[in-house]
């Protein structure tokens, strides 16, 4: 009897599925809804400012000379005789189905363009990251480790050179040396001359369509067009992730649990890696997550220097030509972006924290 | 006479500074057997910096200078770090003032339990396990299994700091330095954390160094008592002897103390006196 009772107490105690189930849903359901009302704010005030803009979007579309009847004709067809209200519905009903409306530069729908510079974008940005945080997150590591040494002052350099350098400069500067002189690496645009349109366009990320078909030379080329301008984005994220690891890591070096890991008889390398860096996961996702947001809004010098048809450059290119309709698609687009990777840092805050749960 | 287990002579502790070199603990000489040694003393006194040195934890720039350092006949001064790595934790251990902040919070008890067993022992991660548990339920943790799956937030206070006497001493060491270890508890907690700590020192025959501010606490805990002052020893004595101490400093400290069997309306006020500063520290040597 009293060995049965023991077994019992032995065995680790599970709550019932519905315990577990059911604050998974809430959460979930909570974050949808989130993400549904800030999303809903964002596109009202995005709709607002197009519409409060100085720019008659009838003109834009009819020209100066047409007719006061082609004009009352259009103006009626947009639906401006209506109340700002009731615009924005139909413009958050066509949202809704992925219509941001016909760009007035090029007369195709915003969402297609957007589905064209979008991907550019997203494989620029992705391999910049990668870049700065595997390299950035490593330096800011060792900086905090070894405070003060050449290593730290090194990193110091480094990241200072990444927050003041203008990227026009740095840009011009890599194309000329590393294409121009050396021609190590591909010059302006995504690929060669003889590769556009040779791949099949899936998810319009080349060196991924490249691969899915199995064309090694165009993804040859696509990576040597893309090495540049990634790691001159991915500099500018390395300076600043490696400074926030730096400070992160400095903070729980001091901390008395590192002292603990120290008497237990650790050694330094698992006191970093195992116990302090643990506790820095979640201010660094943060800061990766802000990073990687920043790039992805497109860094219109970047692109344009580059020629690479991004985001960044289409947006602006948009804005300057008054085409207000692919300006508010980019801008939800970002916008959307931004919330997405907030709610992703906020979900693995969950996962790398116990305190978060 | 009872065998030594470690031999501090001469110990120094130096933190160079923009106005010269500043000299936490200066010239310290004591020995410890089994038993269990107080060392007391105000705050920067020393007494911290003197336990840390011993696990030679001072990090640079922080120097630490000393005769010797004698774990059974061992000098820890001149062992490398590597070496000093298997001291660390194996033969000689410390449970820190708060465990809110000397536990790891984003690791489960039961992790760092069985990674301080694991650092020294290589057993299987079954074995750790079931002696991680049969280490809690000997700080008379119920539950333990729980435990061993929870974060150090969700536990309290008391609990936590039995926890790390656990943890301290699962690679079964030969001595033990408390630094503050119930400074940060609830009083109600403090005796009963005192006690668990007091039993497993004996029942392993281990060394103690019991560092403190409270008086009452060391006299009453302890076999015998250092009293730093500025870096240094001013006295020893034996723990049951501290009420006859001569010193000044230490008549002044336990002056200054509240006592509920003699209510005075204005308690004494320390007077320090610069020479108990330069007088040269006291050997505590047995």
């Amino acid at each position: 009897m009293a060995l049965t009772e023991d077994n019992n107490q032995r065995r680790p105690t599970r709550a019932p599925l519905t315990d577990q189930v059911w604050p998974f849903l809430r959460t979930t359901l909570l974050t949808l809804g989130s993400i549904a009302v800030t999303l809903l704010g964002l596109l009202f005030i995005t709709f607002v400012i197009g519409r409060v803009m100085p720019i008659d979007p009838v003109l834009a579309i009819v020209g100066e000379r047409a007719s006061q009847e082609t004009y009352d004709t259009v103006y009626l067809q947009l639906g401006l005789d209506k109340p700002l209200m009731v615009q924005f519905f139909y413009y958050l009903w066509d949202v809704l189905h992925l219509d941001f409306g016909t760009s007035l530069l090029n007369a195709r729908p915003v969402s297609e363009d957007i589905a064209r510079v979008f991907p550019a974008t997203l494989e620029l940005a992705t391999i910049g990251i990668i870049f700065g945080v595997v390299l950035g997150v490593p330096l800011g590591v060792l900086a905090a480790v070894r405070k003060g040494s050449w290593i730290d002052q090194i990193a110091r350099v480094v990241a200072l050179v990444g927050y003041s350098m203008p990227i026009f400069w740095l840009g011009l500067m890599g194309l000329l040396v590393f294409y121009g002189i050396l021609g190590w690496v591909g010059g302006p645009g995504r690929v060669g001359i003889f590769y556009v349109d040779v791949v099949p366009s899936v998810t319009g990320l080349i060196l991924v369509d490249s691969l899915l078909d199995g064309n090694w030379d165009v993804f040859k080329d696509a990576f040597s067009h893309i090495i540049l301008p990634a790691s001159l984005l991915g500099y500018y994220s390395l300076a600043y992730v490696s400074r926030m690891t730096r400070s992160f890591m400095l903070e729980q070096l001091s901390a008395e649990y590192i002292t603990t890991a120290r008497v237990k008889g650790m050694s330094e390398w698992d006191v970093v890696w195992k116990h302090a860096f643990k506790n820095i996961r979640v201010q660094l996702i943060t800061v990766i997550a802000l990073s990687y947001a920043n790039l992805l809004e497109g860094s219109v010098l970047t692109e344009i220097i580059f020629s690479w048809p991004g985001i960044g450059s289409y947006i602006t290119t948009a804005l300057l030509s008054a085409d207000m309709n692919a300006v508010l698609g980019g801008t939800v687009v970002v916008g959307l972006i931004f919330i997405l990777l907030n709610i992703f840092s906020d979900l693995l805050y969950k996962v790398f924290d116990p305190r978060a749960k | 006479m009872m065998s030594t287990l470690l031999d501090v002579q001469n110990l120094w502790v130096r933190f160079p500074t923009r106005n010269g070199v500043f000299d936490a603990v200066r010239g310290v000489s004591f020995t410890l057997g089994r038993e269990r040694l107080g060392i007391v003393g105000e705050s920067g006194s020393g007494k911290s910096m003197t336990g840390r040195a011993i696990l030679r934890l001072i990090r640079p720039p922080g120097i630490v200078e000393a005769d010797q350092i004698s774990l059974e006949g061992q000098d820890l001064m001149k062992l490398s770090e590597k070496d000093m790595r298997a001291v660390r934790g194996q033969r000689i251990s410390m449970v820190m003032q708060d465990p809110k902040f000397s536990l790891n919070p984003v690791m489960t008890i039961g992790d760092q339990i069985i990674e301080a067993y694991r650092l020294h022992n290589s057993a299987s991660k079954a074995d750790a396990y079931n002696k991680s548990l049969e280490m809690l339920e000997a700080v008379s943790i119920r539950d333990a299994e729980r435990v061993m799956r929870a974060y150090p937030h969700e536990m309290s206070g008391g609990m936590g700091q039995r926890i790390m006497i656990a943890m301290m001493l699962i690679p079964n060491p030969e001595i033990l330095i408390a630094d503050e270890p119930t400074s940060a508890l609830d009083v109600s907690v403090q005796r009963q954390v005192l006690d668990i700590m007091d039993k497993l020192v004996k029942e392993r025959g281990m060394g103690l160094i019991f560092i403190s501010h409270d008086l009452n606490l060391v006299a009453d805990f302890c076999d015998r008592v250092l009293i730093m002052y500025s870096g240094r020893i001013v006295e020893v004595c034996d723990a049951d002897k501290l009420h006859e101490a001569k010193h000044p400093y230490t008549r002044g400290l336990l002056n200054s103390l509240p006592r509920l069997d003699a209510p005075r309306d204005r308690l004494e006020v320390l007077e320090r006196d610069p020479e108990w500063s330069e007088a040269p520290s006291v050997s505590g040597s047995e």
